[in-house]
């Protein structure tokens, strides 16, 4: 690979700590002057999200070291990305945000390559991900964080004695901001609390009762949700309000205005009514610059070993004077998501499709329209409607028999599940365990369970 | 503002309102040196709309630039860096005036003091101490602010240098709203009164405002205690119980509302010890032609307190949302709001008169900026910095040995004293230790010799430093790790946006980056 991304004149400072050696450095940290090209070859990080974060991680990874990144965002540039994305100009609205900070990444960056993906997270193939050595997330929402950490963590294997096998974790960098403040972690599946395993840290919105709103409103965002929420749908039958829609907007804001003064009630603006309706968080460029310099400073000492690590959340507050705090949160041993899986007996005789009633039931899961994969085959999927066909006649099998007669091991089934009230696509890892099988015969199915 | 950049800079117009915008487009900033710690902390400024920059620095292109500076690329080899920055930058946002100034730093900080005055603030990078302590004395002698940032392999600093900086809007996040339950001025106390707790309508007894609970309640304990309020923690849960007798069933939200903000009738009367610190400062003492608004208006709040306050600041007028009937709500809203007009009436009167007295227009500060004063009077925060030269000269001994012995802070404070030890060794040898890497066993035991004088003349005698951390200092050679420049061009550009709003409280002391662990810490010194 001779390209300029491998001059050494080029990378002098970055070379300072990838070549010399230091006695506070990773587990396994090799200096040399081929660490920084090593890496180049075989690290391939994933960027989720091409936003606040994500423009700056593409940056700051690009200029660690990291020529082939990947970056997914389903999202076209608005205007009022412009005061922090700092990858977008004017022209570039309604443009695919992947896409244009990818080029313009590469535009300025000579020897990167960013692979954009202009799509939804779950759009992608489980596989997909796993081609990647790390996956940094700068995303605003937790339903997509909760997706892509179920998704690193259900490549995490344990082993006999339910220690993770270290080959199988996918090192994930997760970063967030809200105004002046923000956070950046490190999850190792296994190792380090998952996403999931400190969910309480992300509290759900509150939401205003109907009653107030209907009946006792006091506040100008209690006018606005009343027009957002039980208005409009008054006055639209079947007609779903679009957040994106100004004319929606507009009428939602108007018809707040009166509702205000109906009650006497100062302060609805249609810069609140945006800002309610869409639950805008506010975002300037200095925090997503912090936070997404602490999370690519993360990945480049994860993949290369050149420092310790961070263990394992850190947060910034910048409102009154700074403060930075470290916190070393601890796994929760029964986490669903990257434990080794919750467990289910069941007979040798369960079918498939009793299987899924079982899941459906199962009150840890609660999972409807399940697909149900083992070791990379599907014993069934839900969709696309070829493979849902071509995997129906598993549905009448005993699970056992599909799963090669094995006593127990992991099975990954994706579905809907319920989060926070609402329901979302949700990845869940199960240990299946069949009864009535003797142990004598484990030694047997693990030699087996090692061809795979 | 136009709609176009009403929308544009929506989501920080929602933190910092326009007022701050306003700011922020006046303001001049001058960057010294653009390396990326300069160009990162210019950028994220440039995004928001600052009103003009001018970059200065002396140096070309180079190819280490372009591995570790994203405003510089291919094309840029070999030319001005200044220029080439500058124009970068102008790509991010044509409202905003960018110059640039082909000449170093040093030079012009040596020769041309005047050059600096004429900013609201310069943001200086990866200079050495020796020149800091000038540019911090030109600096002060102008009233520019001065923000100092470094970069150093894994570590680095931020810090403010200036003499003082008042904030009128500190917006903490945590604040207890001001609702004078503890002692209720007459219009309060007669609204109260027009409501009865045990009224038999269900719907109208379970939108009974909280606040109207609790003088309801603090009036009927004070009846039975001698005037006095609940203050122990038997009393306190006492007056809970107390409220929950008046409950007709467990759901009540009011209700379980009064009884979290039960604590609200047992705050202390008067002022903070932070806002006696500031109506007791000389500057409030003795105001004069040359005053400062903001300590006319301390004076002003001053005597207010003294007298029609009767102790107690003005107050704020604003009430958090509560279970209430729309119209019991509304009205309490008028009754703090009428009491804060009156209070801000009285402020002002007092304002003009002490105008007129030190022989200013009596109208020289508007009604607007002494009402938002008196909404925020709990919050004022005064951040004084002294100067560098003081902070060598006289260190705050105890404050560091405190550090020293401090897991916490350990590695902060002694990369604080190594980047000192680094900029001697720079100023002796004229190169950064570990530069080459022939000369890197020699280094580390010129470092730790001079380390060992940093210490001593910082008063720790006798403490040392991990070896361990004098071997990276050296490793680093003087690199600019971009992520490591992002995140410390990120913390100053933070802080030069609350400088320069006068919004938020900027960072007091000296963050020194770890970018080892993450453990950051601010350092008093
Ligand atoms: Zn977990």
């Amino acid at each position: 690979m001779a390209n300029s991304f491998s001059e050494p004149a080029r990378w002098r400072d970055l070379d300072k700590l990838l070549a010399r050696c230091g006695n506070i450095v990773g587990p396994g940290f090799e200096p040399s002057p081929q660490l920084r090209q090593e890496i180049g070859e075989f690290a391939r990080v994933l960027v989720v999200g091409a936003g606040g974060l994500g423009c700056e991680l593409l940056k700051d990874l690009a200029l660690s070291g990291f020529p082939n990144i990947d970056v997914i965002d389903m999202d076209t540039i608005e205007i009022s990305n412009l005061n922090r994305q700092f990858l977008f100009r004017l022209q570039d609205v309604g443009k695919s945000k992947a896409e244009v900070a990818a080029k313009r990444v590469m535009e300025r960056v000579s020897g990167v390559n960013i692979t954009p993906h202009f799509c939804r997270i779950e759009e992608k193939e489980i596989d997909f991900y796993n081609d990647f050595n790390i996956i940094v997330l700068g995303l605003d929402s937790i339903e997509a964080r909760s997706y892509i950490n179920s998704v690193a963590c259900s490549f995490l294997e344990y082993d006999s004695d339910d220690n993770p096998i270290p080959e199988t974790i996918k090192p994930m960098v997760d970063g967030g901001t809200e105004g002046f403040k923000g956070h950046a972690r490190v999850i190792l599946p296994g190792m380090t609390p998952c996403f999931e395993c400190n969910i309480w840290l992300f509290p759900p919105q509150i939401k205003f009762p109907l009653c107030t709103l209907a009946e006792t409103p006091r506040t100008p965002a209690h006018c606005i949700e009343y027009a957002h929420l039980i208005k409009w749908d008054e006055a639209h039958s079947g007609k779903t309000f679009e957040p994106d829609d100004p004319q929606h907007m507009q009428w939602v804001y108007t018809e707040a205005v009166k509702r205000a003064e109906l009650f006497g009630i100062a302060g609805v603006t249609y810069s609140l009514t945006q800002g309610v309706v869409k639950n805008i968080i506010p975002a300037i460029a200095s925090t997503n610059a912090i936070i997404s310099a602490s999370c690519a400073l993360e990945a480049l000492k994860i993949v290369s070993g050149c420092s310790k690590t961070l263990s394992n959340y850190m947060t910034y507050n910048g409102v009154e004077g700074t403060h930075i705090k470290v916190t070393e949160f601890v796994r929760e041993k029964d986490c669903l998501v990257c434990g080794p899986g919750t467990r289910i007996d069941l007979d040798t005789s369960t079918t498939v499709s009793q299987f899924i009633e079982i899941l459906g039931e199962h009150p840890k899961l609660l999972l409807s329209k399940p697909s149900i994969t083992h070791r990379g085959n599907n014993i069934y999927m839900q969709s696309p409607p070829i493979l849902e066909e071509m995997t129906r006649s598993n549905l009448q099998q005993p699970l056992y028999y599909l799963m090669g007669k094995v006593r127990k091991d992991t099975v990954h089934v994706s579905g809907m599940a319920e989060n926070n009230g609402k329901k979302s696509s949700s990845l869940r890892k199960l240990c299946v365990v069949f009864k009535g099988i003797a142990a004598a015969d484990v030694a047997t199915q693990m030699d087996t369970a090692g061809n795979f | 503002m136009a709609a176009e950049s009403k929308t544009k800079y929506d989501r920080q117009l929602r933190i910092w309102g326009d007022q701050g915008q306003t700011e922020l487009e006046k303001a001049s900033v001058c960057l010294l040196n653009c390396g990326p710690t300069g160009s990162e902390a210019l950028k994220n400024l440039v995004l928001g709309g600052v009103g003009s920059i001018t970059v200065v620095d002396g140096t070309k292109v180079e190819k280490h630039d372009l591995g570790n500076n994203f405003l510089l690329d291919e094309v840029s080899l070999g030319q001005s860096k200044a220029k080439c920055v500058c124009a970068f930058l102008q790509e991010l946002n044509d409202a905003v005036k960018a110059k640039f100034v082909e000449e170093s730093p040093e030079a012009l900080i040596e020769r041309n003091p005047s050059f600096f005055s004429p900013f609201t603030l310069v943001i200086a990078t990866q200079l050495l101490e020796i020149s800091l302590l000038k540019l911090d004395k030109i600096c002060r002698q102008s009233n520019v602010m001065l923000l100092v940032a470094r970069s150093y392999g894994l570590t680095g600093l931020v810090r403010i240098c200036l003499k003082e900086h008042d904030v009128v809007e500190s917006k903490p996040e945590h604040f207890v709203d001001d609702l004078r339950l503890h002692n209720p001025w007459p219009e309060l106390k007669e609204f109260a009164k027009t409501m009865d707790l045990n009224v038999t309508d269900p719907v109208v007894h379970k939108h009974i405002p909280y606040i109207v609970i609790l003088i309801h309640v603090a009036e009927k304990w004070a009846d039975g205690h001698g005037g006095c309020l609940p203050t122990t923690r038997q009393e306190k849960k006492e007056f809970k119980d107390l409220i929950k007798g008046y409950m007709i069933n467990m759901d009540e939200e009011n209700y379980k509302e009064a009884i979290e903000s039960s604590y609200k009738v047992s705050l202390p009367h008067g002022i903070s010890s932070q806002l006696r610190q500031i109506i007791n400062d000389n500057n409030a003492a003795e105001v004069n032609s040359a005053s400062p608004d903001f300590w006319i208006l301390v004076a002003s709040l001053k005597e207010f307190i003294e007298n029609e306050g009767a102790g107690e600041p003005p107050l704020e007028g604003s009430i958090p949302d509560m279970t209430s009937l729309t119209e019991y709500y509304i009205s309490l809203q008028r009754i703090y709001q009428a009491k804060f007009e009156s209070d801000c009436l009285a402020i002002e009167h007092r304002v003009r008169t002490i105008l007129k007295r030190i022989g200013r227009d009596p109208d020289s500060i508007s009604r607007a900026f002494i009402k938002n004063f008196c909404k925020n009077t709990r919050k004022l925060t005064v951040c004084r910095y002294r100067p560098l030269e003081d902070e060598l000269i006289s260190p705050a001994i105890s404050e560091l040995q405190k550090y020293m012995t401090d897991e916490d802070f350990s590695f902060s404070v002694s990369f604080y004293i190594l980047l000192r030890a680094v900029d001697r060794f720079t100023a002796n040898y004229n190169r950064f230790p570990g530069l080459f890497d022939n000369e890197m066993e020699e280094d580390i035991s010129r470092l730790k010799t001079i380390a060992v004088g940093v210490l001593s003349d910082s008063g720790l005698h006798g403490s040392t430093l991990a070896e361990d951390l004098i071997n990276e200092m050296c490793r680093y050679g003087g690199a600019e790790i971009h992520p490591v420049a992002a995140f410390i061009g990120g913390v100053a550009s933070q802080e030069a946006i609350k400088l320069i709003t006068k919004q938020f409280v900027p960072l007091n002391g000296t963050l020194v980056f770890n970018g080892i662990d993450q453990k950051s810490q601010v350092l008093a010194v």
